[in-house]
């Protein structure tokens, strides 16, 4: 397990290094940082020494180093429009984005498993068809037209649920501004988290149906038949253990998904979380606030991938010994 | 037991011809009425020129007079535009149906690009193995775990802010077939370096090694045909999602200029007219769009379902 | 009574385009304690009896009709709970595979405990302790330990003495075991067999072995089915059936055996391949095969005949019994 955990740990720190690289090369290239500096009406010797103070004439390596170590600190440059550390914004609007995700999960966690098993289970009743038939609509509409789909309808045309923006939000711990403290924040984060949820939940149905149909086929679970264990015991043991390992993989995967889509979502309902902040950033050529952004997404990427890598050692027993005596 | 080895026997490609996928096709209505639907699409966007009434890319064709007409059917309904016009008096029959081509161009381009690069790389790792094996899988791992459309999202972002919108309008199509192409290679990959692990041990590839054949002729005329049907598989379902990706991104203003729109800027230029009352801008597209998407994955499921028939053990 | 009458048994498998019989009209009786061997070349149908004889046929395969009687009651008409008393319990299963009969994510304790509690109102503490003992019956060291291990940590010997334990468990009357040997080490298998064979004999266990290989069913079991393309085509006293073949194919299984070649001689064997079950030709489905068939042979299946001592399903049965078999080429 230790050498498992070694090896996923420099793993990451190599993604990651690749991605500072990325991050550096992108500052290094989009907009001038002199300009939003001092702006235009400098002379050129002034500028000139400014380069040379800043460090913009050094080697791209130094530059990188210096960069990196900056950013290892916590420091990735100030927003050119907000005027504030990058990093200080993102996380402002963090929370934002991971109740949004939060929310999400908890939908298509909740109802995932059991309608994918249940559908995996009986593969031939009515309800398992509509469930299966409903899910490749779902599939096949895009997260921001569900979005839009869901605004028209239940904000434009029923008046049930506020269109856009987070409502009121209650502070914990004294920054995370969070949905969940209010009646009013509660129903601001209905449509964005079912919106976000709507792509992901058929994919985790089927996935999970499939799985679980494999699963059913195998021969131990004909074993477990053979050995007059009661379906219970057979479906939510024997196969539903057995199912899981491979939906962690790519439930892993998926929460990256996620956070690409809660870009799409947050423009569509103008949920002031890290993906909406991140178009703005762009359309100002904010590049700072881009770079940050880039990290921040990115590290959250990697910490995911690597928590679920471990978590699935964790849970499946064979991987412990080969990799333990390896 | 295996019963049925000789059906196993026979070459992939020979059950494909053979009359299984045929006669599962003429008994399932859905994939009837699906691929009826799907060839109706391809058939009416590739003839869009003769078709549309006006040309979409043309700005002398329409007027801002003409703007926010609803659907012709509507009390205010023009019927010389029969499903309305959008914010800047376009023809919105016209612009879907430049759209659609739009969308389906770029969705079949970005996975041929797919397939091509994931064929290649699996083919290399799987026949070379070792080192080169193991680095091309751990790449493609590290690629999986990246979702497609965040790489997509900021690769486009980033290139929009650094050359400027008009130059990247101009690019946008090249631009969208090439992230969304590249970035979801790893697929393939697996898919076919896991054939050439199971052909590589069996006999015929020695004997065409013996015979003195070289490594690509066995990789191109031996092993591949082996992942024929998976490879179709995966594409049917890859289409409908670079579909959906390219509408996406196209809808956040990283894809397609809506000068030159796709379904995705359509959809995206009539989100802001929702509100006061222009829902055909945004509804008429989107329809559009899902009706495409929901085929080609009916068509995909149903395709799966009759390759991959499960042969009973027992 | 015999424990098990199985009469006039039909299996059937939907497919696509075709509805396949895998059994046709299998009958056959076993006595409390007594082993029986089917045997037969892969596809033959023997694996479908063993799980239908438990009614685990899966889907797209059913039981089309005939009756499945254990002592007395017809397993084949049993609701899903009463069938849940029988399996594992009354009746036990060796699989083929013992890599894959085990669930990979559970303990060894955990997958014996389960069943015992299945079927007997057991603490976790009592079961454990019955499992204990069970293992060291099939000669697993440190069965404590072996408790708390995975499947995957244990040789493939190993698992299908456990997989025995396991159906020793309950103490069942009868133990069906589906080529419990093909997937294991040939140094293992002879071992294995012994085991089985021993504990059968001293718990007075009816056991119906299922293989291929003539040879090892000479050596366990009192009665023999032969099967062919989901049919019997001769049943009677294992002595018999090795002894004096009547069948053309069980002829042919006898004499490919190694037992039956001198050394340095080729290995003799049955030309051509069983045919697919989608695909029986008419007729005797072995006459393609068959160096003695007649038009007869090729236009109307035989039916199984009692001949005394074994019944054959053979047309030209007698006329082969008059003209004295050839048997120089037997060593």
């Amino acid at each position: 397990m230790f050498a498992y955990l070694v090896k996923r740990l420099f793993q990451a720190a190599a993604v990651m290094f690749v991605i500072s690289l990325i991050s550096f090369a992108i500052q290094d290239n989009l907009g001038d940082p002199l300009r939003e500096l001092v702006g235009m009406s400098v002379s050129e010797e002034t500028r000139d020494e400014l380069r040379e103070e800043l460090g913009l004439n050094d080697s791209f390596i130094v530059q990188y180093m210096r960069f990196a170590g900056k950013a290892l600190h916590g420091d990735l440059g100030t927003s050119y429009f907000f005027k504030e550390p990058a990093l200080d914004v993102i996380l402002k609007k963090l929370p934002a984005t991971l109740e949004l995700v939060l929310g999400a999960s908890v939908i298509i966690i909740g109802l995932s498993i059991p309608l994918g098993v249940y559908t995996a289970i009986r593969p031939n009743s009515i309800l398992s068809k509509a469930i299966m038939g409903i899910s490749i609509i779902g599939i096949s509409i895009p997260v921001f037209l569900t979005a839009i789909l869901m605004i028209f309808l239940f904000a434009v045309d029923l008046r049930w649920l506020p269109s856009y923006g987070r409502g009121d939000t209650v502070h914990l711990f004294g920054s995370w501004a969070t949905n969940f403290g209010s009646w009013d924040g509660l129903r601001h984060i209905i449509m964005p988290s079912i919106a976000l949820a709507s792509i992901m939940l058929p994919l985790f149905i089927r996935l999970i149906r499939s799985e679980m149909m494999e699963t059913l086929q195998s021969e131990y679970v004909r074993y477990a038949w053979a050995k007059g264990l009661s379906p219970w015991r057979i479906w939510f043991v024997h196969a539903l253990k057995n199912t899981l390992l491979p939906v962690i993989t790519v439930g892993g995967v998926q929460i990256g998904t996620m956070v690409a889509y809660t870009i799409l979502t947050e423009t569509v309902f103008q949920w002031p979380g890290m993906g909406f902040m991140f178009l703005e950033a762009v359309n100002r050529v904010d590049t700072p606030l881009i770079v940050a952004y880039l990290i921040v997404v990115g590290f959250i990427f990697v910490v995911t991938n690597t928590i679920v890598d471990l978590i699935y050692g964790l849970v499946n027993p064979t991987v412990k010994l080969a990799r333990m005596g390896a | 037991m295996s019963s049925f080895v000789a059906q196993a026997q026979q070459s992939r490609w020979a059950r494909i011809k053979g009359s299984n996928l045929v006669y599962d096709f003429m008994h399932n209505p859905v994939a009837i009425v699906s691929f009826i639907i799907f060839a109706t699409i391809v058939i009416a966007t590739m003839f869009s020129p003769l078709i549309a009434p006006f040309d979409p890319y043309d700005p002398t064709q329409y007027d801002i007079m003409d703007s926010e007409l609803p659907p012709s059917w509507e009390l205010a309904g023009d019927s010389k535009f029969l499903l309305g016009t959008d914010a800047q008096g376009r023809d919105l029959w016209s612009a879907i149906l430049y759209g659609t081509r739009v969308s389906i161009l770029i969705g079949i381009c970005a996975v041929a690009l797919q397939a091509f690069l994931g064929i290649s790389i699996g083919l290399i790792a799987g026949y070379i193995g070792g080192r080169v094996d193991s680095l091309l899988m751990r790449l493609a791992d590290i690629q999986l775990s990246f979702s497609t459309l965040m790489v997509a999202i900021i690769f486009l972002a980033v290139t929009q802010a650094m050359f400027g919108t008009e130059a990247f309008n101009r690019y946008a199509l090249y631009m969208l077939i090439g992230v969304i192409g590249i970035a979801e290679w790893p697929q393939y990959a697996r898919t076919v370096r896991a054939t050439v692990l199971a052909e590589k041990k069996k006999e015929y590839v020695d004997a065409a090694r013996a015979l003195g054949f070289g490594p690509l002729r066995i990789m191109l005329r031996h092993i591949l045909p082996n992942s024929i049907s998976p490879i179709f598989v995966i594409s049917t379902v890859q289409v409908a999602n670079a579909i959906i990706s390219e509408a996406s991104l196209s809808f956040l203003g990283l894809g397609m200029p809506v000068s030159q729109p796709s379904l995705g800027s359509l959809i995206s230029s009539g989100f802001d007219y929702i509100f006061s009352g222009s829902w055909w801008i945004t509804a008429i597209p989107g329809i559009v769009l899902v009706v495409l998407v929901l085929v080609i994955n009916l068509l995909g499921d149903w395709l799966r379902d009759v390759l991959n028939p499960k042969l009973y053990k027992g | 009574m015999s424990l098990l009458s199985v009469r006039d048994l039909v299996v059937k498998f939907a497919m696509r385009k075709q509805t396949i019989t895998a059994l046709n009209q299998i009958s056959f009786e076993l006595a409390r304690g007594e082993r029986l061997g089917i045997v037969g070349e892969s596809g033959a149908g023997k694996s479908i009896t063993g799980f239908s004889i438990l009614n685990l046929i899966s889907q797209p395969g059913y039981i089309a009709s005939g009756n499945i009687l254990f002592e007395g009651q017809d397993m084949a008409t049993m609701s899903a709970a009463d069938l849940r008393t029988i399996r594992g319990n009354r009746i036990a299963m060796i699989f083929q595979d013992p890599m894959v009969t085990l669930n990979p994510v559970l303990t060894i304790g955990q997958q014996m405990v389960e069943t015992l509690q299945a079927h007997r109102n057991l603490s976790r503490a009592d079961a454990e302790k019955i499992a204990i003992i069970k293992l060291r019956e099939v000669y697993i060291p440190a069965p404590e330990d072996r408790l708390k291990q995975y499947p995957h940590e244990l040789s493939g010997g190993m698992r299908q003495r456990i997989i025995i334990a396991i159906a020793l468990l309950l103490d069942p009357q009868l133990i069906i075991a589906d080529e419990p040997t093909t997937a294991l080490d040939v140094t293992i298998q002879a071992d294995i067999m012994e085991l089985l064979l021993d504990l059968c004999q001293s718990n007075k266990v009816s056991l119906i072995l299922i293989t291929h290989d003539l040879g090892v069913v000479s050596q366990m079991t009192e009665k023999t089915l032969v099967m062919y393309a989901g049919k019997i085509i001769e049943a009677g006293p294992t002595r018999e059936i090795v002894n004096d073949p009547q069948h053309p194919y069980t002829q042919g299984l006898i004499k490919a055996l190694p037992q039956q070649t001198a050394p340095g001689e080729r290995l003799s064997q049955i030309p051509g391949n069983m045919p697919p079950l989608s695909d029986v030709p008419d007729g005797c489905a072995f006459h393609p095969r068959c160096e003695y068939a007649t038009d007869l042979c090729r236009s109307t299946t035989p039916e199984i005949e009692d001949l005394g001592r074994v019944k054959v399903a053979c047309h030209e049965v007698q006329r082969l019994n008059q003209r004295a078999t050839p048997k120089e080429d037997s060593a």
